[in-house]
């Protein structure tokens, strides 16, 4: 129930009766939101309370962050004067439909220890400044977790879209179902049930998600309102594998020098053999050993085998590069047609369609041709031109079709040429010499060498997002000169490494780069 | 067809005496109007008046039993205009509109209603779009009723307050001649609360009937000699008019205490905020008791001195409270006490902000801060020296953390590659000035586009990129229009003007079939099929009406490709003059309000229905972004893979996504990756669609079998 822990006593003669609950919604514009506070204000009014409810409608639905507001008071037959905002310090009950609202409603004050229940959904909406980061962009929900846990009086969260989603319904109907289920306000939970179905639209999903979060938010209440802790990823390092016998006892030779491997490294190298043989072949999967070898040679267990792990993941996607070959090989899997069936929900019922966006360019053209030929074009720009003019352009195919599907599936099938062809030389030419240089750094400066491995993450997209990461790759190990010697050059280097990711162009790094130019 | 139908809710506006009406701010408004007998309605959208045209839209039968005209107007300056109904005719009328950027297209109109004066009622509903959630200039529209002399009203914000306002503001235009406004806050057009109705009244003079017997009074045209003696009857009649009838209708309300030493003045629609404070400092009840004087003013102008010369008598402290800038209100009180040589302190800005929204908190502080400086003995001991409160936790690092989350383009909307094209055409031809409007597609200055470097006024796009138009330029300045401000002030102020001033810029008219900014009410080109208005006029015949010459019409604005073509050669073309483009595709969220049901039921009801949705494969994604920063789509978001190898999330695409095609164009046009795809889900396929299937299942299983039974396949790859 609420307590009365306003710092400042109401004036005198008023009791409790005729206390004011003050709630307030915070959702990201298109939640529903509204529905929510045409609910609440209507389980109130069939429980004896006036209610009001107030909001911002037009633009700040569109996706933006908006505020619903509630006041409520038991009916005496007065009007109560109800505010039409809230105010910071004087919350009773805030529901946030996303993890970073309840975050920004923890900074606008409107969650207080002494009195706020924060009932707060755990999934996360990406905010537009999030997403177009080139690296991770996304805010800390631990940071919001931790902060709601010392900020609110209780703090029920858990994830009320997920509940949404498994239901059929909108946000709305899980986010009701947790403030019934917390027992905040003094209502029962049929009268919520009855303006839910008053709704009249959806109705039964609506009250199967009511019901779920319900039941979810006592649950948590009694346990001490902790957030589920999300269970441990599985283990796909040894991963169940099947084909040819020939190849099976390949792999299981392939498996024997991994289970061989230091115990730090087994993980990480088990996954990146899986990648490599995935994407070429046994042999292939030999060759990333070798070169994983190498890091173990140098590494040893008073660093965790940190330089080995590193080059077992980094490695592993070097030597993946996105050629040709690789998408069509990707898209022409039977598992891909199962995952997209999965994904677009086709039920028996139904037919799919599939359109593939493709954009190849003359560089990828070439790439796919023989070392010779490939060069040969390349080293001539009229040639190069002309032929890009007929190549360059977008083509949407379709692999639900046979004729589509065959063209993909071809182009696929050159991958066991791949070793001959121009894009294979120059990735391994780069590779070879990224590698080398890590080992060489790693042998007097363990941790340079080490962050120089993971600057492979650079490297990423297609065309011309490839060749401007590729550029702050080089642009990142352009600094190595001038670190030369100094015992933090690890540390500026992962700092360069975070500048590139910030944004597109690489603004950031150029800063930092002059920055590393002034050190002495 | 507006965003939210209000066709339920109308029928509310039926209810007779005595019976409880519930609802929205903006719904009680209207029926107020229909209680006092309202001869005829118009306006123009915008938030938070938006849904009041909605509202009235949707009540037209209602309207129309009762013989009332409404009129979707065509701006404020229009819905302004039309009140001169009420300049010879006993009509009342009423306009609505946001404010004050409404109110500054109607002044023109307003000045010359106000000069002349008015018979019948005339009242102008302005929802003032002032503090948070406001999208508009921070201003007031209390000075546009200083300067043209028209009364304001600014009522209590619950229902039977804002319905007396309006029965108040006809009978205080009658009694006085001029217009009234009638302000109500954002909120206040959104609250849900209660009031008791009235019977509906026909108007006793329809618009019909003053056609039949039309009036003219060449005293009441603003011409001279006429318009120098409305000014004189202004002060000299008009003013004291509306001074008497305020006092003697006790418009303005005083509670609390009548004999404490300090009493708060306050524009009415601060009255709830301001009681909200004194609860929280122990001095009022939840119903408002409360042993401060408290000074509502109703009618924010004019002022009543003696009114408030009474309400100051023996008290040593009054306290304005006024929202906004300039202090108007402080002001005529501080000369008012002046003069009359009174001792009273006046003070207002020192305890509150001069600029910016009174919120909870600023409420709480100021009227704190000033009771404490002039009556502190009325404060309980625990807000005079409150013991310290836990400091609450260091948000510091939290707002580090939590990203800015402003509105932007909704998911399919056919803006988005609009502006994907333009940042496009930017990469190959470097940047360009932009000039923004108002509308949906100012979400373009926000990441991911950046793009446009003001906005002058709605329609007024084009406009605001007229001085950059010079012989020796090398680039083209960009200029932006939607079809709202197109038809609202843009084929005049914008397109005729670059014709007639022979602009060499490009113009782009985002054309989504809708005001879609302000609720997706119709306009002149929308191709819908309206009841009551006429619709389905096309943008590009009024632009080639106004002369313009190289005009492009791009049908489908997905297609990103063309859309970028077309804006390169508007920028390279030589031809002289205006460069218009044309960029229509209809506002998703309303296609989908109208599309969805009737695929859902198609779908039931067996019908063959191809509904697409793209995806993104995760092992061919190498999560680098590039795509949303063509994007920005809602539906199309990061997720993480469960895969140690890989350090950065990828692209994925929810269920919300509605196909509508941009992120493959977006790939495809900026040569981005190849990971996305469309599926097309067909329900209820033909025999045919069947057949093909299964022939083409068949066969591509062959291929998949053959290979996957060389190789090494492993459990979930």
């Amino acid at each position: 129930m609420l307590d009365q822990a306003s710092p400042l006593r109401p004036k005198a003669g008023a009791s409790d009766d005729e206390r004011v609950i003050k709630l307030a919604v915070l959702a990201v514009g298109g939640q529903g939101g509204g529905v929510l506070a045409d609910w609440i204000t209507d389980v109130a009014e069939r429980n004896g309370y006036i209610a009001q409810s107030t909001s911002v409608a037009g633009v700040a639905q569109r996706t933006g962050a908006t505020i619903y507001y509630i006041e409520m008071a038991r009916d005496t037959g007065r009007l109560p004067v109800f505010a039409l905002s809230p105010s910071q310090g004087d919350v009773d009950i805030l529901i946030a439909a996303e993890l970073m609202e309840a975050g920004r409603a923890i900074i606008r004050g409107f969650v207080t220890p002494e009195r706020t229940t924060l009932i707060a959904s755990s999934h996360r909406i990406a905010a537009v400044s999030e997403k177009i980061e080139p690296g991770d962009g996304r805010a800390s929900s631990e940071k919001v977790h931790a902060t709601a846990e010392a900020a609110a009086k209780r703090f029920i969260a858990f994830d009320m879209e997920k509940i949404a989603a498994e239901n059929g319904t909108m946000i709305s109907a899980s986010l009701l179902g947790a403030l019934a289920g917390s027992d905040t306000l003094p209502f029962t939970r049929e009268s919520y049930e009855q303006a839910v179905s008053a709704g009249g639209r959806g109705v039964k999903a609506s009250l199967a998600a009511f019901g779920a979060a319900y039941d979810r938010a006592r649950g948590i209440a009694a346990a001490g309102d902790k957030a589920a802790p999300k269970p441990a990823a599985e283990s796909k390092a040894v991963p169940k594998v099947s084909g040819p016998e020939t190849l099976l006892k390949g792999w299981q030779e392939l498996a024997v020098r991994v289970a061989a491997l230091p115990e730090p490294v087994r993980d990480m190298a088990g996954r990146g053999l899986r990648k490599v043989v995935d994407f070429q072949d046994i042999a292939y999967g030999g060759e990333y050993l070798d070169r994983l070898d190498k890091a173990v040679a140098l590494d040893d267990a008073d660093h965790r085998y940190a330089l080995s792990t590193a080059a077992a993941k980094h490695l592993a996607n070097a030597m993946c590069y996105d050629d040709m070959i690789r998408v069509a090989d990707l898209k022409t899997r039977s598992s891909r047609d199962r995952r997209v069936r999965k994904e677009v929900g086709v039920k028996d019922n139904t037919v799919l369609q599939v359109t593939e966006y493709f954009h190849p360019r003359i560089e990828e053209f070439c790439g796919t041709l023989p070392v010779g030929l490939g060069s040969y074009i390349e080293n001539r720009p009229n040639l190069a031109a002309f032929l890009d003019r007929r190549i360059n352009r977008g083509r949407h195919i379709r692999t639900d079709s046979f004729s589509g599907f065959a063209m993909l599936w071809f182009i696929a099938g050159l991958r066991r040429w791949r070793r001959r062809l121009l894009r294979h030389k120059v990735e391994v030419e780069h590779l070879e010499r990224w590698y080398e240089l890590a080992l060489a750094h790693a042998r007097e400066n363990y941790a340079l060498g080490q962050e120089i491995l993971n600057c492979r993450r650079l490297i990423k997209g297609y065309s011309d997002t490839h060749a401007r990461a590729q550029s702050k790759f080089d642009r990142v190990l352009s600094a190595l000169p001038m670190l030369e010697g100094r015992e933090d050059a690890a540390d500026w280097i992962r700092r360069l490494r975070e500048a590139a990711l910030k944004d597109e162009k690489g603004d950031m790094l150029d800063g930092a780069l002059k920055t590393v130019a002034t050190l002495d | 067809m507006a965003e939210r139908s209000f066709a339920k809710e109308v029928e509310k506006l039926r209810l007779g005496a005595g019976e409880e009406f519930a609802g929205e701010g903006i719904l009680a408004i209207t029926k107020a109007l229909l209680q006092c007998g309202v001869g005829y309605v118009g306006g123009y959208q915008g938030a938070p008046i938006s849904h009041l045209m909605d509202v009235l839209a949707d009540a037209q039968d209602i309207l129309g039993e009762l013989g009332v005209h409404f009129e979707a107007s065509a701006s404020e300056a229009t819905a302004t205009a039309m009140l001169a109904a009420s300049v010879h005719y006993p009509i009342r009328g009423a306009a609505t509109f946001k404010s004050t950027v409404g109110t500054n297209v109607a002044s023109d109109a307003l000045a010359n209603l106000a000069s002349g004066g008015v018979t019948g009622g005339a009242l102008i509903i302005v929802g003032e779009d002032y503090g948070e959630g406001s999208s508009i200039m921070q201003e007031r529209s209390h000075a546009f009723a200083m300067k043209s002399q028209v009364w304001l009203l600014d009522p209590r914000p619950n229902l039977p307050s804002i319905v007396k306002a309006v029965e108040d503001g006809f009978e205080l235009s009658e009694a006085s001649n001029t217009p009234v406004m009638l302000q109500v806050r954002i909120r206040c057009c959104h609250v849900h609360g209660h009031f008791i109705a009235k019977d509906n009244k026909r108007p006793p003079m329809s618009v019909a009937d003053a056609l039949a017997a039309p009036r003219r009074d060449t005293g009441r045209i603003v011409l001279p000699p006429a318009s120098f003696l409305h000014e004189k009857e202004k002060v000299a009649k008009r003013w004291p008019a509306a001074v008497d009838f305020i006092k003697s209708r006790k418009i303005n309300e005083i509670f609390g205490s009548d004999h404490g030493s300090v009493g708060i003045v306050m524009q009415g629609g601060m009255y709830n905020s301001v009681v909200r404070a004194l609860q929280r400092l122990a001095l009022a009840d939840t119903y408002g008791d409360t042993d401060v004087s408290l000074y509502v003013l109703n009618a924010v102008y004019p002022l009543v001195d003696d009114e408030f010369l009474a309400f100051c008598e023996g008290k040593q402290a009054v306290l304005v409270v006024e929202e906004g800038q300039p202090n108007y209100i402080e002001q005529a009180f501080a000369a008012m006490l002046h003069k009359a040589g009174r001792g009273t302190k006046l003070v207002g800005k020192e305890h509150l902000p001069m600029a910016g929204e009174y919120t909870g908190q600023v409420m709480l502080d100021g009227i704190g801060s000033f009771l404490r400086a002039n009556a502190p003995h009325l404060l309980p001991g625990e807000v005079r020296a409150p013991n310290k409160l836990g400091e609450g936790v260091d948000t510091a690092d939290l707002i580090n953390v939590v990203p800015g989350r402003p509105p932007g383009f909704c998911v399919g909307c056919p803006e988005r590659p609009i502006f994907a094209a333009t940042k496009l055409v930017e990469q190959e031809l470097g940047k360009h000035h932009i000039a923004s409007d108002i509308g949906c597609h100012l979400f373009s200055i926000m990441p991911p586009f950046e793009l446009g470097a003001t906005t002058m006024g709605y329609g007024l796009g084009p406009a605001s990129a007229s001085a950059f138009n010079s012989p020796e330029a090398k680039r083209r300045s960009i200029s932006f229009v939607g079809d709202g401000g197109f038809w609202h002030n843009g084929l005049t102020s914008s397109i005729g003007n670059a014709v007639f001033n022979k602009n060499d810029g490009v113009i782009v008219i985002v054309d989504n079939f809708y005001s879609a900014a302000t609720g997706g009410q119709d306009i002149l080109s929308s191709r819908a099929s309206n009841r009551t208005k006429s619709t389905k006029h096309p943008i590009t015949e009024a632009v080639k009406g106004m002369g313009v010459k190289w005009l492009r019409h791009i049908d489908r604005t997905y297609d990103v490709g063309k859309m970028q073509a077309t804006l390169r050669e508007a920028l390279t073309t030589e031809e002289k003059g205006p460069k218009v483009i044309v960029a229509s595709s209809e506002c998703m969220l309303n296609r989908q309000r109208r599309e969805k049901p009737l695929v859902d039921k198609a779908i039931k009801g067996g019908e063959r229905v191809v509904k697409p949705k793209f995806g993104v494969d995760e092992d061919v994604c190498t999560g680098d972004h590039a795509c949303m920063r063509l994007s920005g789509c809602p539906s199309l978001s990061v997720k993480s893979l469960d895969d140690p190898l890989r350090d950065d999330p990828v692209a994925s695409i929810d269920q919300n996504c509605v196909g509508c095609g941009n992120c493959g164009e977006v790939a495809d046009a900026a040569v981005l990756c190849p990971s996305f795809y469309r599926a097309d889900v067909v329900h209820n396929p033909s025999r045919w669609d069947r057949f093909l299937e299964s022939g083409r299942r068949a066969a591509i299983g062959l291929l998949q079998r053959r290979r996957e039974s060389r190789r090494l396949m492993f459990a979930d790859a």
